[in-house]
């Protein structure tokens, strides 16, 4: 019959109403500022770039790849002048100047997918706008370093593959340089002994 | 009769007092608009504000409630923004129709409150002909609907305005034809001789009109006249988003806009205002032992729970299609209102006789009454065989 339909809605409609006091799982509303979800781990907006330590080891070498690869053209590289010891001693350029105009940035993650050195990665804050379009949304060096740690806590799947991988790296380097070393060291006990052995046959 | 239920009346009568005799009678009008304005005003404002606020609870969201404690300063902000924007006057707009379409919707709606008793001697014109000056100043609002669209020269605006018209013409018929048993029945234009008509009491039971079959069915026929002819959902095709932009409101923006915005929630309480003093005994207690309850309190509380139903619609029922809209009218409404006409004539004419048990005349009422709306419904919906999806699922 005409109406029944209609009846049955509003039925309905008075449920939902009454419901969503009664119930606070049917109110999904996310209340922004004050409440906010978590983002995804695989979340990604602009890049960042990684230290160990302090934010005078950067992971960065300024190799200039990213630079190369970046569809958008906004990442812009200066290499410094003196070198530095990476993590595995051996001595790297840092870079003097890193900027990334995130107004052009488009989120991406080529940069974070071709850096050799785990150094540029993809952060998660959104919440970028500024009162300045050209300056506030130029970000330098300093406010894209940021440490290992905020890296752990924002992609810790990535951060601890790639921490494994490092530490793997660092002990083969140190077992090289060890065996490096002993071998020298052999090396130079038996020039001393053939050197005796000379003396000996020059006595 | 208290203190409290004739507060304002003893309000304003002590203002005058105060005057001198000359202006009394001016001042005195004035008073009344004052009073109309300042009361339905606010209720526009805590209209939309709840309403917005029904609707998210209905779709399972919050609603507004950033602005002040729960949002209740939000129609503040709106008013603020609406206010500020800029107020843009198409190019090859008729500037001066333009101007005065939202004027021309506003005002005679403002004019049909003037003619309904909010409480007891709280009405600000005892007119004898009422009821026909309502729907008069009522019949304005087609007007300015269509000069909004005409002065616009724009199609969408156009062919919103003469949506309207049709729809509004189509709904006026069904509106009048349920108030005239009421007329009828009470035998009196006047909405105060309306409201003392249905003032008795049955067992302790307002004898309003709704307690009889033909104001039961004439009340809600009524109302689904009234949501069609305030331009409410799902009757809110003049201005249909999703199809013709924003009908006769697309060429309007800024204050213009809040006017016709104010001017639609103003009809909509109008002829709220006026399906209580109909159906809904007016002012007058539902039950006796509520009488001590002021006058005016009463017919604000049965306005709001009729908003109320009104928002409930609104958040339920999706637009209907223009053509299944004028069939609702033309093929169901009026021949329903007519028939309704008739089963008031026969509750007068048993009466009359008094020989016939009340149960009977219920039963005769409804005997006539649901067969009609029965048949009428099932010639609204053709029996079509049902459609066989070949490639879906």
């Amino acid at each position: 019959m005409l109406g029944s339909g209609i009846i049955k809605g509003m039925v309905e409609t008075a449920r939902n109403f009454f419901g969503s006091y009664v119930s606070r799982e049917r109110l999904t509303t996310v209340q922004y500022p004050e409440q906010q979800l978590a983002p995804h781990e695989n979340a990604r907006t602009i890049p960042l770039l990684v230290y160990d330590g302090d934010m005078e080891h950067l992971r960065c070498t300024a190799c200039g790849i990213c630079e190369m690869e970046c569809p958008a053209q906004c990442i812009y590289i200066v290499k410094d002048t003196v070198k530095k010891s990476d993590y595995l001693g051996r001595m790297q350029f840092q870079p003097r100047v890193f900027d990334i105009d995130i107004s052009v940035c488009m989120a991406c993650g080529i940069c974070a997918e071709v850096c050799p050195f785990d150094s540029i990665m993809m952060d998660q804050v959104f919440a970028l706008s500024t009162q300045n379009r050209f300056s506030g949304l130029l970000l330098h060096k300093e406010d894209l370093a940021k440490a290992n740690g905020y890296f752990h806590a924002i992609h810790p799947s990535d951060a601890g593959d790639i921490d494994a991988r490092r530490d793997e790296d660092k002990r083969k380097a140190e077992a090289k340089a060890k065996a490096a070393v002993a071998a020298k060291a052999a090396a130079a006990i038996k020039s001393s002994e053939a050197s005796a052995k000379q003396v000996e046959v020059a006595a | 009769m208290n203190n409290l239920d004739q507060i304002f009346v003893y309000a304003k009568y002590w203002l005058l007092s105060q005057l001198p005799g000359g202006v009394q009678s001016l001042v005195s009008i004035v008073l009344d608009i004052i009073a109309i304005i300042a009361v339905f005003g606010t209720c526009f404002a805590l209209t939309t504000i709840l309403e917005r606020k029904g609707l998210g609870r209905i779709q399972n969201r919050y609603g507004p409630n950033r602005v002040g404690p729960c949002g209740l300063l939000q129609p503040m902000a709106d008013a603020i923004k609406m206010l500020t924007k800029e107020d843009i006057v198409p190019f090859a707009a008729d500037k001066v129709v333009h101007y005065l379409a939202p004027l021309v919707l506003t005002v005679p709606i403002w004019l049909a409150f003037s003619v309904i008793p909010f409480g007891r001697e709280m009405s600000a014109i005892d007119l004898d002909a009422g009821v026909l000056f309502f729907f008069a100043v009522g019949g304005a609002s087609e007007l300015a609907v269509f000069m909004a669209g005409w002065s616009s020269r724009n199609k969408y605006s156009l062919v919103g305005a003469m949506r309207a018209i049709a729809q509004m013409i189509s709904y006026e018929v069904p509106l009048v034809l349920a108030t005239i048993p009421v007329i009828m029945l009470s035998g009196s234009l006047n909405l105060n001789k309306i409201v003392e008509a249905q003032s008795g009491y049955a067992f302790g039971v307002a004898q309003w009109n709704v307690f009889t079959p033909w104001g039961f069915a004439g009340f809600f026929l009524f109302l689904i006249a009234a949501t069609a002819e305030s331009n409410r959902s799902p009757f809110d095709l003049p201005e249909g988003e999703s199809e013709i932009i924003a009908g006769f409101l697309t060429e309007y923006s800024g204050f213009k806009y809040a006017l016709f915005f104010l001017g639609e929630y103003l009809g909509l309480f109008a002829v709220t205002a006026l399906s209580v003093t109909l159906f809904l005994g007016g002012w007058h207690a539902p039950l006796q032992v509520l009488e001590f309850l002021p006058s005016w309190f009463c017919f604000f509380v049965k306005f709001a729970a009729i908003i109320a139903v009104f928002i409930w619609v609104r958040g339920t029922v999706p637009r209907l299609r223009f053509d299944q809209l004028l069939n609702f009218s033309w093929r169901f409404l009026v021949p329903l209102t007519l028939v309704n006409l008739l089963v008031a004539v026969v509750w007068h004419f048993t009466s009359l006789g008094a020989g016939l048990d009340q149960s009977l005349r219920w039963l005769i009422s409804a005997a006539m009454i649901v067969p009609a709306y029965v048949y009428f419904g099932r010639a609204l919906s053709p029996n079509r065989p049902t459609r066989i999806y070949q490639y879906a699922e």
